[in-house]
Parts: C-alpha cells; structure tokens; sequence
C-alpha cells in the first residue's frame, strides 16, 4: 500500500507540468488579442497595445512566455491578474476558502440526500419508498442548476424574504450572514450531486445486497440494519468513495453557472471571467491549483479504500 | 402558523440588517483596477465617483461645473489656467495644490501602461503658477480637452501615496473624493465609508457605500425585489416594467450619450469588396429598409431613442437636421436598382453573444430581406469579435459605444482617417478637414455649425448606421432620495440618502 502510495505521489509533478504545458497552449487557441481586450476603447492606437503587449511579455515567442512563466511558478510566483493587477496567489488564496465552503456545503447535502436515499431504494427494492426516492433522483439529475437557482431566489429570497438572493459573507466575518449566503447554492449544487450518489448508492447496495456474506449475516440472526448498515453499505462504499472524489473534485474547480446565479466569488466566477477578460495568468493560475486539489482527493480515496476495505492493504 | 415561525427562525439566525446608512449598489461587472490612470472599465467610472473627485465635473445638461477646481480660462488656445478649490484635502490628509494636480496630470501622461494617455496627449507641459493656480500648455489647440478633465483624466490623486504605492496604487487608491477606500473583495465588494475631511462634506448624507458586482441582470432585479441592495445602474429595458410596478422600487431613465449601431467594412481588407462596401446607395437601402423604432419596440421596450447619428439626443451638439430615417422599403428598392445591386444583396453581420444585440441582429435580418437583402448572422464573443472587426475581418459589426461628453469623442476615432477606432477604414478628406477644425474652435455655436456639416456627410456615406440611443435605466428602492441623473451614467453620491 506505502509503495502504491509512493507511486501515485511520484506521478504528481510530470501531472502537474503537463497541465500546466496544456493549460498554456489551450488558451493560446482562444480567439481575440489579449491585448485589444485589455487596451478597451483604446483599441485602436498601436502605440497602447503594443505598450500592453512588451509589458505583459506577449510580444515574445511562446516557448519564451512558457518558460517565463514556469520559471515564476518554481519561485513560489504565479503572476499577476492582467485586469485588477492583483497577485493571482492573493486572488487564489482569497477564492479557495469560498470555494472550499461552498464545496464542502454542497457535499454534505448531497451525502446527507444521496446515501441514505440510495439505501432506502435499495432495501426497498419495488415499493412506493424505492419509487419516490427514483422519482426524486431523476428529478435531480434533470434539473438544470441556472434554472433552480433562479426559481429559489425568486421563491425564497425575492417572495418569502426569507435569505438574500446573492452574495457572499466569509465564515470568519459573520458566520450567520456567511450560512445564509451559501444555503442556497450548496443546496442546489447539492442537489444534482445527491441524485448521482444516489443512483450509484443503490446499485451497489443492490449487488451487496445479493452476495453470500449478507446472508451469512442474516443466518447469524443478527438485526436488518445491522447488516444492511455494517455489512452491505460498507461494502457497497467503496465504489461510492470514486464517485464521491470525482464530484468533489468538479465541486472544488468551481460551480461556473450556479456561482453566476448567486454572485458567489469563488473559483468558477473567477475563472470565467478570466477567460472573458483574456487574463491570462490567472486562468493558468487556477486550473493549475485546481488540477492539485483534483490530484490531492484521488489521493485521498486511495487511502479511504483501505480504511473502508481492509482487503485492499496488501493489493 | 408554521411557515411564520420557520421565516421568523431563518430572519434571526442568518440574516442582519444593513447600516442605516449603507447604500449597495449592484455594478454589471466587476471593475477592473481602481487607479484612475490604469482603469478601463465604465463600471469602474462608477466607483470612481465615489472615490475620486475630478478637476471638472457634468451636470444634467452636459455642462462643464467645477469640481476641485474652481473656474478655467484659455489664455489663448494653447494656454489653459485652472483656478483650484482651497481647503481640498486627500484621504490621507495631505493638501491637494497645484503641485499635486501638476503630478496627477502628468502622471496620467507619462506613467507606463497609462490609459489616460490618449485622451490629453495634446498636453505639452503643466506649470505651477501659485499654490491655487496650475497653467496647462497645450502642443496645439484642443478644445475637448477640458471636458476630458471632467473624467478620469481630471481626477487628482494624493502623490505621497502614488508615491509610495508605485503600479500597486490602484489596490489602495487615495483620491479627494467625498468616500475612501476600505476594502475590495474582487469580484464580490468594494467598500468605501464617507471622508469626514471632504470639501464638501454637508452634501454626503450616507455613511457607507458598497459596490457590488452582479453580472445577471435578473438577479440584480432579484436582489433590488428582496431588498439586497437599494440601487441597481443598469436595468434591462425588458424588466423596467417590473420595477415600475413595484411600489417599494422606482425606476429613473435618463438621457445616455452612446449610441448602437452597425459599423461597415468600407476599406479594411478583402473583406471590405462587397456591395454594401462598396456603395453608398447600398448601405442607404439598408438603413431605410430597417424600421428602428419597431426594433427598440421590440428588444428594448420602447426605451430608447431611434437616431441616423453618433451624438446623443440629450447633447448641444445634436444635429437636428439629421433625423432618424423612416423605414421606406419602396426607396431602398428603388435605390437598390440604381446601384445595379444583384438581388438578394448579401450582408454578413458580426453580433456580439447578448440576447439583446442577438435579437436586434435577427430582427434587422428580417427587415432587411424585405428590401432585397441576405443578411447572414454570426454570433461571436465579444473579445474575438473585437479583435477580428481590428483586423477587418468583418462585413458589418453591430458596435456599441458609451459615448463622451464632448462630440470630438464620439465622432473622431471612428470617423477621421487616422482615428483609432475607425474599423471601417472611413476616409473622407472634407469630414477630416471639419473634424480637424472642429477641435481647434472653442465657440460652441461654430462648433455647433461644423459637427453638423460632419454629421450630415455621414449620413449620406454611412460608415456606421446608426440604430439607436440607449437611455440610462436605473432601478432603486423607494428609500433612495436626491439621486440625480446625469447622462454620463455614472452615480453621484453628493446628496444621497435613505429615508428611513
């Protein structure tokens, strides 16, 4: 297991480097000139945009830029934003724990939803509970997120008054005011998540459901949940754990649309509006942090397979 | 019983109530840096005014009043003396003299990256005169000059914190404007709180300003409806009605000086030898053949102004003899044959990606078949499209333009042959020669007279068809008094405040 570990952790440099080479040469792809953008109403006069273009190193050639750039980034540097003239590193720092809330938020509504749901349906195979909780996740998957999130604001915020519509209130600031900002978004992030984990919760649970040390289990007299909670589920986990990392992960690089909707500034707005802005650094700023946090949770489920699994120790 | 008790838990355990005295106000986007020599954005213009006083300012007519400064006068046409307020102090208590205006000028002159350069390179030299007094000496006459001071170019900031701060001002600008910096959160806040050290501290009654980007135009109605913030600076046309409607909110429109329109590849490129290129007739059938009122009618509810030229309605400068053309498809036939166009006459039109430019796009696109044309749409991202219209790989670009105070602003770099804006590629020596004389007359009647001649001429040659002229649409709670509209768009906060 420490070799297989040891492994993955060796694989993470080449990893990033390679995100980090695409990164650089998808965004080149992009049509317009950073420099047209940058320069606005200003567009016209050659002198500001190639004052733009010698400052922001676009006149030199690619390899340069790259090697620029990478140079930066071993030193700890990961630019500036071209547009608001901030450290992309103070910028990132300043999304991550917005993003990290948020993202954790969502998460726990959608185990709090999916898992047990996916259990019911399943120990309820064929009945009205199996039905509903389908019924339920179907609803889930084929709800567009933009869309839910426009129909809360305008039921919850807008004629109840009961949270704000948009915005964002730190943790650390007022933690009240901070809930009551990101309920509604974790909930709607939540929500298409639950229906995914509770679609695969029950086919598992479905397959435990059927082997051999289930009934073993049950010849031993013990309680229903017991072995649906001890012996089925735990079994029927570690399938849930993948999927669990993978969405986590798509969580952590930003909910683009539902962070629109709520004008949440986290790691999605963020790298939307880059994109729009032709900033540059701060695009390859974040997918590069992000491909981090996506490689540091696959990590992460390696080591909860063996937690969950005591079979999987010496695979 | 139980929804009450369920709304009255969530109200006290999640939710606060704003400062008394706290005005939010949601932006479009988030502005770009907050330093007046490096900004771009126009939202960012909005921010400024809260922060950043500025030599001259506009009023409803467009009229130049003072601001820090207290009157102008040219010595001769090169030669402009600024008489300053006294008793200006900055942010950081440090006193605002001639010697700081001579530096914030220069400063937007010289400063590497400044955006503020184009708009007074005709500035030779600042001198000192006294402590109130700076002497600006122009290269060569320039009479928009004073009315760029009345933007970002006018604004003074404090140069001991410039400075100290270098290219890092803008993350904590110091300005001599009625509210200072306290915090920016990009893309979720800028804070400001009131400056009690203001010039003219009795005319700002709030306490807090709060600027807060919210790109989504339905949510920043959602958050004006639930009470999230007391004053949105842009409501789509489209949703006006809702806000009208509302007896806790008002809506206030008000004159803007941009305009829409459709800019034609005259000579930029291959791209520019096409019939509609190539003719002046062509393009006159293809404005006749386009109904601008229907179209307003249609995707801007009726709010704006149709018009056949780039000066806004609201400006003295407005020619009058230039009226929006009516739709006459029988004329743009007719024309249409006199220019011996083969029928259908094609038109490839560049929209930038919104709903409403879209849906003007299809709408021109129907209209126009009318009259003999096949206009193609391409939907394009606004940054590409941009780029491409630089480079003239377009035919016809639907352009929008926020507008400048003086005419010179909207007329010049998109009409003079050596314009920076003029992606058209327009050439026409007698517009040049008016447009030259134009900024070398300071009597507004003459220059009156010869941006009317200009106006004229572009109506006939038509390197833009002009389509409309937006209007402000602001939407605010009931709550907010002594809100005053100025063309510009922009929110003054002087003599704002929130009833109780």
């Amino acid at each position: 297991m420490r070799s297989h570990l040891g492994g993955r952790l060796l694989q993470v440099l080449p990893t990033v480097l390679l995100v980090s080479l695409l990164v650089f040469a998808l965004q080149q792809l992009m049509p317009g000139d950073p420099a047209v953008v940058l320069a606005g109403e200003e567009r016209g006069d050659p002198a500001v945009l190639a004052q733009i273009r010698s400052e922001l190193w676009l006149d030199r050639s690619l390899p340069v830029q790259y090697f620029h750039w990478i140079g930066n980034l071993l030193r700890g540097d990961l630019g500036f934003s071209w547009r608001i003239r901030q450290p992309v590193a103070s910028l990132v720092l300043t999304k991550l724990p917005v993003t990290l809330q948020l993202a954790a938020m969502a998460f726990g509504v959608a185990l709090l939803i999916g898992v047990p749901a996916g259990i019911l349906s399943a120990v309820k195979r064929n009945t009205a509970w199996d039905y509903a909780a389908n019924l339920i996740g179907l609803a889930g998957l084929s709800t567009p997120n933009f869309w839910l999130g426009i129909m809360l604001i305008l039921l919850v915020s807008v004629k109840l008054g009961w949270l704000p519509p948009s915005g964002y209130v730190p943790l650390t600031e007022d933690w009240r005011q901070s809930l009551a900002t990101t309920v509604m978004p974790a909930f709607v992030l939540g929500n298409a998540i639950a229906a995914i984990l509770m679609r695969h919760t029950r086919s598992a649970m479905l397959t435990a459901l059927d082997q051999d040390f289930v009934r073993t289990a049950r010849a031993k007299g013990l309680s229903e949940w017991v072995v649906v909670l001890r012996h089925a589920f735990r079994n029927a986990l570690v399938p849930v754990v993948t999927l669990g990392a993978l969405e986590l992960g798509t969580l952590l690089s930003g909910a683009v649309l539902t962070e629109q909707v709520f004008s949440i500034p986290g790691f999605g707005k963020l790298v939307v509006d880059a994109v729009f802005n032709r900033d540059y650094p701060v695009v390859q700023g974040v997918v590069l942090v992000t491909a981090c946090l996506y490689i540091l949770l696959n990590l992460l489920a390696d080591v909860l397979y063996v937690v969950i699994n005591p079979r999987l120790r010496d695979a | 019983m139980r929804r009450p008790i369920f709304a009255v838990l969530l109200a006290t355990v999640l939710t606060g109530t704003a400062h008394a005295q706290t005005l939010r106000i949601a932006l479009r986007e988030d502005p770009d840096i907050l330093d007046p020599t490096l900004a771009r954005t126009y939202v960012g213009r909005i921010a400024f005014a809260g922060l950043c006083d500025k030599l001259f300012d506009i009023n409803e007519k467009l009229e130049i009043v003072p601001q820090l400064a207290l009157s102008y006068e040219w010595t001769d046409p090169t030669n402009l003396v600024i008489k300053l307020r006294p008793g200006v102090v900055f942010h950081d208590g440090e006193t605002l003299d001639a010697a700081a205006v001579k530096y914030s000028l220069e400063r937007h002159l010289s400063m590497q990256g400044s955006f503020r350069r184009s708009e007074i390179n005709v500035m030779d030299r600042v001198e000192v005169v006294d402590p109130l007094t700076v002497r600006v000496v122009l290269k060569t006459a320039s009479s928009p000059f004073v009315s760029q001071l009345t933007d970002r170019a006018g604004m003074i900031v404090s140069p001991k914190a410039a400075e100290a701060a270098g290219k890092d001002f803008g993350l904590k600008p110091v300005c001599a404007g009625p509210f200072r910096f306290v915090e920016r959160v990009p893309q979720d806040r800028i804070m400001l709180e009131r400056f009690p050290g203001y010039w003219d501290a009795a005319s700002i009654k709030l306490d807090r300003v709060v600027y807060l980007p919210i790109p989504d135009s339905s949510i920043r109605l959602a958050n004006l409806q639930a009470g999230s913030i007391e004053l949105s600076e842009q409501i789509l046309p489209t949703d006006a009605d809702a806000v009208r409607s509302n007896s806790r909110l008002r809506l206030v429109t008000s004159d803007n000086l941009g305009y829409l329109g459709i800019t034609i590849n005259l000579a930029n490129g291959p791209r520019a030898k096409t019939p509609l290129g190539s003719d002046a007739r062509v393009r006159q059938a293809f404005e006749l053949s386009l109904d601008k009122a229907a179209i307003i009618q249609v995707v801007y509810n009726g709010l704006y102004t149709p018009v056949s030229q780039g000066l806004s309605p609201s400006s003295p400068y407005y020619a009058k003899a230039v009226q929006p053309r009516e739709r006459d498809v029988a004329r743009a036939k007719a024309l249409l044959k006199e220019a011996g166009a083969a029928l259908p006459v094609p038109v490839a039109l560049t929209v930038p990606n919104n709903p409403d430019q879209r849906q003007a796009g299809e709408i021109v696109q129907a209209m126009a078949a009318e009259a003999g044309f096949d206009v193609k749409i391409t939907a394009s991202e606004y940054a590409s499209a941009l780029a491409a219209a630089n480079r003239g790989e377009f035919e016809a670009f639907t352009t929008a333009w926020s507008g400048r105070v003086d005419p010179d602003g909207n007329l010049f770099s998109f009409m003079h042959s050596g314009g920076a804006l003029n992606d058209s590629h327009y050439a026409n020596p007698a517009v040049d020669a008016l447009l030259d004389q134009a900024r070398d007359v300071q009597d507004v009647a003459a220059r009156r007279g010869l941006y009317g001649q200009v106006v004229e001429q572009l109506s006939k040659d038509l390197p833009i068809v002009y389509l409309h002229n937006p209007k402000n649409v602001v939407g605010m709670s009931a709550r907010v008094a002594g809100f005053r509209p100025v063309p510009d768009g922009l929110i003054r906060l002087q003599g704002v405040e929130l009833a109780k």
